[in-house]
C-alpha cells in the first residue's frame, strides 16, 4: 500500500467519508471532523505510519492538505 | 444578579480577535438592551462562546428577562419546534442568523448578536422567581427544560466561589459551550468576582485555541471526561502553561486511571486538579474533591460543595449510615431548582423540588465521608458529557425503523445499539447520529436474532452487557 493510500485510508476510516470528499477537506468543515473525529483520525494515522505525532502536529492538523505537509516535513513520509 | 459596577474597568470579556468589554460598558450597553425590552418575559437565546451571547445573558439576568439558553447550532425544525410550545417574545441570536427568522423584527444590535423581536409571542405567565431555562439532553431538541431560580443561581455561583477560592486575578477560558449547565457555571461565577473570561468558540483541538490560552494567560479551564482523554492524548502536561492555575472536572465520572495520572501531574506541576459532580437539575454543582486530596481520594467526587448536603438513602427510603453501602445519592442545598417545564403553561410554576434532589446517581461514602459514584439508577449515557436517555433512544428508533427490534445499551462515551436486521445496521447508525448529533465514534451497532426479552415483554439489557463488558 502506498503511504497516500494509507493516508486516505485513515481518513474514511476514522472520519466515515468518502474518498471523494478528501481534496480541501478541512477541520469543522463536516460533522464527524470535530474534536472527537480529530482524535480518531490522529490515532488511525499514528497506527498507519507507526509514529507519535507531536503536540504542535495534532493541533496544527488541520486540513487534509495540511496534515500530509505535517507528515512530510516532521516525519519523513512521502508522499 | 451582578453588580458590575463595582469592578469599573476590568476587562469583563476578551475573545480571540481582540475585543474586549469592561464591566462598565457591560452595564451600559445591557441596560441598552434591556430597555428596548419593555417588561419581564421570555427570550430565545442561542448561544455561542461569544463576546455578545454572554453580554445578552448577564443583561436579561440582570433585568428580570428570562432567558432559555440553546445552542446556536440547534437543528432549524428542532428550534421552530421548540418556539411553537413556548412562543418567546424575543430571541438573541448571531447577526449571521438573522435571516433566518423572516417574521422577526431587530430591535438591537451589538457585539455580533441581535435582538430580534417575534411577530407571534404569547406571554404565558412567568414565576416570580423564573430565572432561566437550560436543556436537559442537549440536542436533541427535547421541550423539557429545567427551570432555576435567581436564588438558585446566585447560591450556586457563590458556593463555587467559595471552594475555588476564585478571585478578581482569575483568567478561565472556554471550553465547554454556555447553554450546557457546567459551561454557564464558570460564566455565573467569575462574573460575581470580577475575573476576566477568556471567550473564544475554538477547541482543544485547534491551534488558535492554545495560542489564545497561552496570549492571554489562562488560569483555569474545565472539561468533560472525554475533554481530559483528548489532553491526555495530546500529551498535555508537555506544553508549556505557566499561567494555568487550575483544571476542574466534571460532566460524567472520569475513569479513575486518569484521575489519578491527572492529580499526579497536576500536583508535580504545582497545579490544581479538582474532581467535581452536579447536574442540571442542581444549577450545575452538588460536590468536589479537594485538591490536596486527588490523589489519596482518586475515583471519588468527593463532598458536598458549601451550603450543600449529601445522603445516601436505600431501597426502603432509610438513611445508610455505614460506609460502603450502595445507596441513592440525594442532595439537599439551596441549588437544587425549581423543576422542570415541558409546555408554556408550566412556567407559572413555583418550587416543586423544596431543596430536595434525589440525584438518580447510586453512590458510596468512604470512612472519612468522601463520596463515590458506582452506577445509575435510570437509562441513561453520559457521552462526551452529554445526558443521552437509552429508553429515548430506543423509542426513536423503533419509530423510523418499524419493521426491526431494537435496544440501546453501553457504558458512558459507547454506545450499543442492538438492531435485528444487520442490512439496517448503517441506516440506524447514520440516523442516531444524526438525532444526538454527536460524533459517530461513540456508536457501535450490533446485529443479533432477537432482542432478549423477559415473558411480559420487557427487555432484558443485563443480557446485552456480555457484548460490551
Amino acid at each position: 500500500m502506498s503511504n497516500l493510500e494509507k493516508y486516505d485510508g485513515a481518513f474514511i476510516e476514522a472520519l466515515e467519508v468518502e474518498k471523494e470528499q478528501l481534496e480541501g477537506l478541512e477541520y469543522q468543515q463536516i460533522p464527524s471532523w470535530d474534536s472527537v473525529g480529530h482524535m480518531e483520525l490522529v490515532a488511525a494515522i499514528e497506527d498507519a505510519f507507526d509514529i507519535m505525532m507531536d503536540t504542535d502536529d495534532i493541533i496544527d492538523f488541520s486540513s487534509y492538505e495540511k496534515g500530509k505537509e505535517i507528515l512530510a516535513q516532521n516525519y519523513n513520509i512521502e508522499f | 444578579m451582578w453588580d458590575f459596577s463595582r469592578f469599573g474597568n476590568k476587562t469583563a470579556l476578551i475573545d480571540e480577535y481582540g475585543t474586549a468589554i469592561t464591566y462598565e460598558q457591560l452595564e451600559q450597553e445591557g441596560e441598552k438592551i434591556s430597555n428596548v425590552i419593555s417588561k419581564r418575559c421570555l427570550v430565545f437565546s442561542l448561544c455561542e462562546n461569544s463576546i455578545g451571547s454572554i453580554l445578552g445573558y448577564s443583561s436579561f439576568l440582570n433585568h428580570n428577562i428570562v432567558p432559555v439558553l440553546l445552542s446556536s447550532h440547534l437543528e432549524k425544525e428542532l428550534l421552530e419546534n421548540l418556539m411553537s410550545v413556548y412562543r418567546p417574545a424575543y430571541l438573541w441570536v448571531p447577526n449571521g442568523q438573522v435571516n433566518e427568522f423572516k417574521g422577526s423584527r431587530m430591535i438591537y444590535e451589538g457585539y455580533g448578536y441581535a435582538l430580534l423581536q417575534t411577530d407571534d409571542h404569547r406571554n404565558y405567565p412567568l414565576y416570580e422567581d423564573l430565572c432561566l431555562m437550560l436543556t436537559t439532553s442537549g440536542s436533541t431538541g427535547s421541550p423539557k427544560f429545567v427551570r432555576q431560580s435567581y436564588g438558585n443561581v446566585k447560591d450556586n455561583a457563590k458556593s463555587i466561589v467559595e471552594y475555588l477560592k476564585l478571585d478578581e486575578s482569575e483568567r478561565p477560558i472556554t471550553t465547554l459551550p454556555m447553554n450546557y449547565t457546567y459551561g454557564l457555571s464558570i460564566i455565573n461565577s467569575h462574573f460575581f468576582v470580577g475575573a476576566t473570561l477568556l471567550v473564544t468558540d475554538k477547541g482543544l483541538m485547534q491551534k488558535e485555541f492554545w495560542s489564545f490560552f497561552k496570549n492571554q494567560g489562562a488560569t483555569s479551564f474545565g472539561g468533560v471526561p472525554y475533554t481530559y482523554e483528548m489532553l491526555d492524548r495530546l500529551r498535555f502536561w508537555r506544553m508549556e502553561l505557566p499561567s494555568l492555575r487550575t483544571m476542574t472536572q466534571a460532566g460524567g465520572k472520569l475513569i479513575p486511571e486518569l484521575h489519578k495520572k491527572f492529580a499526579e501531574h497536576a500536583k508535580e506541576a504545582g497545579k490544581n486538579f479538582i474532581v467535581m459532580y452536579g447536574q442540571c437539575e442542581a444549577t450545575a454543582r452538588m460536590g468536589y474533591l479537594p485538591p490536596e486530596k486527588a490523589i489519596e481520594k482518586c475515583g471519588s467526587m468527593g463532598i458536598a460543595i458549601p451550603g450543600g448536603e449529601f445522603h445516601l438513602v436505600d431501597i426502603n427510603g432509610k438513611y445508610i449510615s455505614e460506609p460502603f453501602v450502595t445507596g441513592e445519592l440525594v442532595y439537599k442545598g439551596t441549588n437544587v431548582t425549581l423543576g422542570y417545564a415541558e409546555c408554556g403553561e408550566d412556567l407559572r410554576k413555583a418550587d416543586e423540588r423544596n431543596g430536595v434532589l434525589q440525584t438518580g446517581d447510586m453512590a458510596q461514602f468512604d470512612e472519612d465521608g468522601y463520596f463515590y459514584i458506582v452506577g445509575r439508577k435510570k437509562r441513561f449515557l453520559k457521552i462526551y458529557g452529554n445526558r443521552v436517555n437509552l429508553d429515548e433512544i430506543d423509542r426513536l428508533v423503533k419509530g423510523r425503523f418499524e419493521t426491526i427490534d431494537c435496544a440501546s445499551a453501553g457504558v458512558d462515551d459507547h454506545m450499543y445499539l442492538f438492531v435485528t436486521d444487520e442490512a439496517l445496521s448503517d441506516a440506524v447508525k447514520e440516523f442516531v447520529v444524526f438525532k444526538t448529533k454527536l460524533n459517530a465514534a461513540a456508536f457501535q451497532v450490533v446485529a443479533v436474532d432477537e432482542i432478549p426479552k423477559n415473558d411480559s415483554g420487557k427487555t432484558l439489557y443485563k443480557e446485552l452487557e456480555k457484548y460490551y463488558r
